[in-house]
């Protein structure tokens, strides 16, 4: 597993994307950048910041709001040699873009007999934040894992955003990169050297021997709260991040399971046709003689998330409800 | 001047005013705290709502945009109810779940305000739809702005009320800025009423922060709309007299365009209206504006001190998702 190198410096999630495009885009000519307010504004969450001026504004430029547009010319200029990194504000305007993701993106290599390839990026953000109400809080990735042709992946940290973006620019299919609008001021380790992170390897967050929780993206920091305070009360909980739903790495979660024989799910998606679901069904399947109790899945309301601050956070799992839950699996016999 | 004239120019006034002290005041409640999440001011834009809005009758429909409160207001909305769901209360328009992006009044025909833009056009379109096919005299306005010109959702909505001929007025609220993105920038064609034209709409392009312009322009489409005549387009050419949104301070906003809006701004065009066209003295619009103010602040109060829902009656909706 690729860790920590030389564990030197502290970079915010939001510097490491930033890192991983310029890299990226310093090594390969063909990688560009596109989306509303990315250029001279840098993004939303100044995750561009500094783009425009190292590389000028034929390979990073604003678009119009015309999202399955630009999107569709993304996954044109791939097809055609170029490497796009395409930029949607929110995941929740992915859903006027589907067309080019599910239809076109994610089609052409196997209607073409493995003859073309769609090299995009569609990088995103998602998430509940703070009062952005129910078109600006979603959690939309179970739309994307349920469509073959597509990779998606989920980092929870800045060392694995970057290594991930990384992979993911370089990967040859399109892959939906969506990142968590929570946790773009963390900060974490991030080596100075170059790094790639391979898509489909999942990160054990913390190592333990009880119970396995499964968590991505901006959940993991809660599971990781909840584990400590789950610690202090005699349950050693093993937490691991997939970082990628797509390809996701079933190794890593089985053979945890078969050592801890206790599994808790925590999605921040609404519960109802969830990731967590089909992960808790490769579990019975694949590991079903090892459990000790019934797979657990903690997850989001299914509703649409309030504006009211107090009612938000009731539709997400809160690190009080992890707690919870994980008692329950362990204690359930 | 005749009497009815004189009321017609002090209640658009104070509708302008009423929203642009709606905003500044909402701004503080933000700074202080009370107000969370996304929250996008109509200032500089007022006149626009308010002229056309005034032009409409309860009947109508609207259908607003992320920048919504001024559409609201326009329409007569409460501003006690209003500030309530801008403070997330109970009694707020959407009870605290909606918020500042999606405040909507589906009991008085205002089909809402959205946090997708372009998304409430062919909403609108649809409404005028059941218009048709209900034969009623009923038409239905949707706001939109220049960036949102731009996306599928409008354009694919020109041509469905123009195909099938529906009472539809499409106004462009063209402040020629997308959050930082000039409208230069994201369009070969600025004059954005030439979309319209495209599409088979008789269309015109006016100062938007002229109240009286765009309430006489109004007028006429939404008469028309109501003959049988509809669609039409109207694109007024305004400006943000502030960021994009509360967090924003603007600053890719040039200082030339800045100052010469800080001039001709739509209360000030307003407030000329009541002095030559009505005769009213300064001392006057001080005492309306005096009034509009303690409106505002008595909902201010009343949102302050009302409740949020409960634990138990949110999670009464989630039994029925
Ligand atoms: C489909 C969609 N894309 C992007 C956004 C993010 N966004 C919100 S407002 C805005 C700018 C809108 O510009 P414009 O339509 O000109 O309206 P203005 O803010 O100037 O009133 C953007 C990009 C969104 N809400 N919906």
């Amino acid at each position: 597993m690729v860790n920590v190198l030389n564990a030197a410096r502290e970079l915010m999630y939001r510097e490491a994307l930033n890192e991983a495009l310029k890299e990226e885009m310093d090594r390969d000519d063909k990688v560009f950048i596109m989306g509303e307010g990315i250029a001279e504004r840098g993004g939303s969450y100044k995750v561009t910041e500094g783009l425009l001026e190292q590389f000028g504004s034929k390979r990073v430029f604003d678009t119009p709001i015309s999202e399955n547009g630009f999107t569709g010319a993304g996954v044109g200029a791939a097809l055609t040699g170029m490497r796009p990194v395409v930029e949607i504000l929110f995941v929740d305007f992915t859903m006027l873009i589907l067309d080019q993701l599910i239809n076109q993106a994610a089609k052409f290599r196997f209607m073409s007999g493995n003859t073309a390839r769609v090299p995009m990026v569609l990088r995103t953000q998602g998430g509940v934040g703070n009062g952005l109400a129910a078109q600006h809080s979603q959690s939309l990735e179970a739309i994307f894992y349920h469509i073959p042709g597509l990779k998606l992946v989920m980092p929870s940290t800045p060392f694995d955003a970057k290594g991930l973006l990384k992979a993911a620019i370089r990967c040859d299919d399109p892959v939906i990169f969506i990142e968590h609008k929570l946790l773009y001021m963390n900060k974490g380790e991030v080596p100075e050297e170059e790094y790639i992170i391979p898509l489909g390897q999942a990160d054990i967050k913390k190592e333990g021997k009880d119970l396995t929780i499964i968590a991505w993206s901006g959940m993991v920091p809660k599971v990781m709260e909840a584990a400590e305070i789950l610690m202090k009360e005699g349950i050693n909980a093993e937490v691991i991040d997939p970082r990628s739903l797509v390809p996701l790495d079933k190794m890593t979660i089985i053979n945890s399971v078969k050592k801890t024989e206790h599994v808790l799910i925590v999605q921040e998606a609404v519960r109802r046709g969830g990731v967590g679901s089909d992960i808790s069904s490769i579990i019975q399947e694949e590991a079903f003689d090892y459990l000790d109790s019934p797979v657990k899945i903690l997850g989001g309301l299914n509703i649409p998330c309030p504006f009211n601050l107090n009612l938000e956070k009731m539709v997400v799992p809160q690190v009080e409800d992890i707690v919870r839950a994980a008692k329950e699996v362990v204690y359930s016999e | 001047m005749k009497k009815n004239t004189e009321d017609f120019l002090v209640s658009l006034y104070t509708t302008m005013y009423k929203i642009r002290n709606f905003e500044e005041q909402a701004i503080k409640l933000y700074r202080q705290g009370h107000i969370r999440g996304y929250f996008h001011p109509y200032l500089g834009e007022e006149a626009i709502a308010t002229g056309v809005c005034a032009a409409m009758d309860g009947k109508d429909y609207i259908t607003s945009t992320h920048r919504g409160h001024g559409h609201c207001l326009a329409w007569g909305a409460d501003l006690k109810i209003m500030f309530a769901e801008l403070l997330g209360k109970e009694n707020g328009y959407c009870k605290g779940l909606g918020g500042s992006m999606h405040i909507a009044d589906y009991t008085k025909n205002n089909l809402g305000a959205n946090g997708i833009v372009g998304s409430g056009v062919p909403i609108a379109v649809g409404a005028a739809l059941g218009i048709s096919i209900r034969k009623e005299k009923q038409m239905v306005s949707t706001f939109v702005s220049d960036g949102g010109s731009n996306i599928g959702s409008f354009l694919e909505g020109l041509n469905l009320a123009a195909a099938w001929k529906l009472p539809v007025l499409f106004v462009i609220e063209n402040n020629q800025y997308a959050v930082s993105t000039r409208i230069e920038d994201s369009t070969a064609e600025t004059e954005l009423y030439k979309r319209g034209i495209g599409f088979g709409l008789e269309s015109v392009r006016l100062d938007g922060n002229d109240v009286l312009e765009v309430h006489k322009i109004a007028k006429s489409f939404i008469e028309r709309c109501k003959n049988g005549e509809g669609p039409f387009l109207m694109e007024c050419v305004t400006f943000r007299k502030s960021g994009h949104h509360v967090n924003d301070p603007g600053l890719y906003l040039p200082k030339e365009k800045v100052d010469y809006y800080k001039l001709h701004d739509p209360l000030l065009i307003g407030k000329k209206h009541l002095i030559e066209l009505a005769g009213l003295s300064e001392i006057d619009i001080v005492e309306i504006e005096k009034v509009a103010m303690a409106e505002i602040k008595a909902a201010i109060d009343f949102a302050i001190k009302s409740p949020e829902m409960s634990e138990e009656n949110f999670l009464k909706f989630v039994e029925e998702y």
